[in-house]
């Protein structure tokens, strides 16, 4: 209990840190948000009535404080570069998207990454693991964005299995908007498998040779009784860990890939928004993917400590 | 050391040696002029005199692989360097002071590290601005927290050491100790997770390339590269494969060196 209470005040304090670092990175450092808006051709007085709507004339403290009040209520402002959209509902038209992505991408992530791991923890010849030492540590090192380009030939240019670009959103078609996804979260899974892969196997041979399993063979267990019975549990369980790290590295990887296959999504949203400038879409974006990733974290603590009880310290 | 039983260790340094000389000449000569257009070579296709075919513009894309791969060494070469010495520092500053310095820049550190670099690279970018200069501070900035925590360990490895324990008794300087016994001591494991940073730094400046937000013209780049032939797939896919593969190859390269050297001790 002391545990959980613990790791919630670290998670609050975590947040209110963000928070005020992007506050500072996006509402304070910038050039002045009044004249981004009205472009530098404003006339003085129309600046300084701005900055009064606004409020950025009061002290930092307080419009620290009116501006967290706000985010948490889900209010983020404006855009600045579409005039009248407000940042919430341009991201709530694209978080589906690239929530549906992720999901697609975490989940092949987890099917194909156990099986091909312990397939190669068991590689004992000297060939065997050579081969897949090689093919993980190139598959790792592939670009996900390089990934996707290649994608988006042989299977869109060439084969004709989906066209780029007409993209159906899952609340539109469900399933169209899957096999859409399928290919973009191949780009981001494929080398996110060969790390989880390379993690895993190496798990599993460190933990074959501890006592726990002699003593398994000795009580006449089978091979694969100590095998799927002992050791491969006690293997998952670094895992996990790890996997709060992929959950991390497929939201980043996301950002770019949307790019490469053109999907509406949260990354595209955030990419155009550093390129125009546009503060308070990247603030908001920043915020929610960091709070995300917190959370994500917190989440694989209390996994960790459910399923490894030595953790309760 | 046995280098004849580490095959790893063999054929990364060969593969990443090959890369860093065809980066180094690419410095001073190429084979075709990069910026010189011809339009009657629009995308030709590999041949002997141009092996990896030509691009949109007719230019000739090895010569341009040659120069973005230079670009690529340079910053990533310079962001590990960045963020190695200021973690270095940090990471043994945390590590011999203890108490509340140490918690707050592990605090700090654990945050920073929880997120993924492509992340805080936009972030930087988005108010530092793009250009050579910026993604170096950047993702330099990234690499601070894991160089400090393997600084950090270090130094709590040693600090307890007798060798260590004689000199502060002989009354040598902080900076002397430092220097001169936990250096010398801490320095395998912190180059050996210089090889798994400059990977993470040549991806991560290949991708804010690739997105425009990274290295700009005229500095050659792969990820640009890539970008600008997803336009043009049809046409001439090895355009897009070659700076592609040149990334693959030389990332395959340093994580081979940096599997070999763990496997010396």
């Amino acid at each position: 209990m002391k545990y959980i209470l613990k790791k919630i005040l670290t998670l609050i304090i975590a947040l209110l840190v963000i928070s005020i670092i992007v506050f500072i990175a996006f509402s304070v450092l910038p050039a002045d948000a009044a004249i981004s808006k009205l472009g530098t051709d404003a006339t003085p007085e129309r600046i300084e009535a701005l900055r009064e709507q606004l409020g950025l004339n009061r002290p930092v403290l307080e419009r620290y404080f009116w501006w967290l009040a706000n985010a948490v209520r889900g209010n983020f402002g404006e855009s600045f570069q579409y005039t009248g959209v407000s940042v919430t509902s341009l991201i709530a038209s694209r978080l589906g998207n690239s929530a549906l992505l992720s999901l697609i991408s975490f989940v092949m992530v987890v099917v194909f990454s156990i099986p091909i791991g312990i397939f190669s923890a068991k590689r004992k010849s000297f060939l065997g693991r050579g081969a897949m030492t090689t093919v993980t540590q190139i598959t790792m090192g592939i670009p996900s964005f390089f990934l996707g380009v290649l994608l988006t030939y042989l299977f869109s240019l060439v084969l004709h299995w989906f066209y780029i670009g007409r993209y159906t959103p899952p609340s539109e078609n469900f399933l169209a908007a899957c096999g859409y996804l399928v290919f973009p979260a191949i780009a981001i899974a494929l080398p996110k498998i060969a790390m989880t892969v390379k993690f895993l196997a190496t798990s599993i041979r460190s933990e074959l040779h501890k006592d726990y399993v002699r003593t398994a063979y000795a009580k006449g267990n089978t091979r694969n009784g100590v095998f799927y019975g002992h050791v491969l549990k006690n293997s998952l369980v670094p895992v996990i860990t790890f996997m709060g790290i992929i959950v991390a590295e497929i939201v980043a990887g996301s950002i770019i890939v949307e790019k490469v296959f053109s999907v509406p999504g949260i990354g595209t949203l955030l990419i155009t928004a550093i390129t125009n400038r546009d503060y308070p879409v990247v603030e908001a974006v920043v915020l929610l993917i960091a709070f995300f990733i917190i959370a994500i974290n917190f989440v694989v603590d209390m996994i960790y400590q459910a399923v490894d009880p030595r953790v309760k310290l | 050391m046995k280098i004849k039983n580490n095959p790893s260790l063999i054929i990364g340094i060969i593969i990443t040696g090959l890369i860093l000389l065809m980066a180094i000449v690419g410095l001073f000569w190429t084979p075709y002029s990069t910026t010189q257009m011809d339009i009657s070579l629009k995308f030709a296709p590999p041949s002997f005199a141009h092996i990896f075919g030509c691009d949109n513009f007719g230019r000739d894309i090895f010569s341009r692989v040659m120069q973005g791969a230079g670009t690529t060494f340079l910053v990533s070469l310079s962001t590990i360097a960045f963020g190695m010495v200021t973690g270095t520092i940090i990471g043994f500053l945390a590590g011999y002071s203890g108490g509340w310095l140490d918690e707050v820049i592990m605090r700090a550190n654990d945050v920073i590290n929880a997120f993924p670099s492509l992340l805080l690279a936009l972030v930087f970018v988005s108010f530092l601005g793009s250009g050579l200069l910026n993604i170096i501070l950047a993702l330099g900035i990234l690499f601070i927290p894991s160089f400090a925590r393997i600084a950090r360990s270090e130094m709590l490895r040693l600090k307890g050491m007798q060798f260590v324990q004689s000199a502060v008794l002989i009354g040598d300087s902080r900076g002397r100790i430092i220097f001169s016994q936990i250096l010398p001591n801490a320095y395998i494991s912190i180059l050996s997770s210089a090889a798994v940073g400059f990977n993470n730094a040549v991806i991560a400046e290949a991708g804010l390339s690739y997105l425009g937000l990274g290295v700009q013209p005229p500095d050659a780049s792969l990820g640009r590269m890539i970008n600008e032939a997803g336009s043009f797939l049809m046409q001439a896919p090895w355009y897009a494969i070659f700076p592609g593969v040149a990334i693959i190859v030389l990332v395959l390269g340093v994580a081979l060196i940096s599997d070999g050297v763990s496997k010396i001790d």
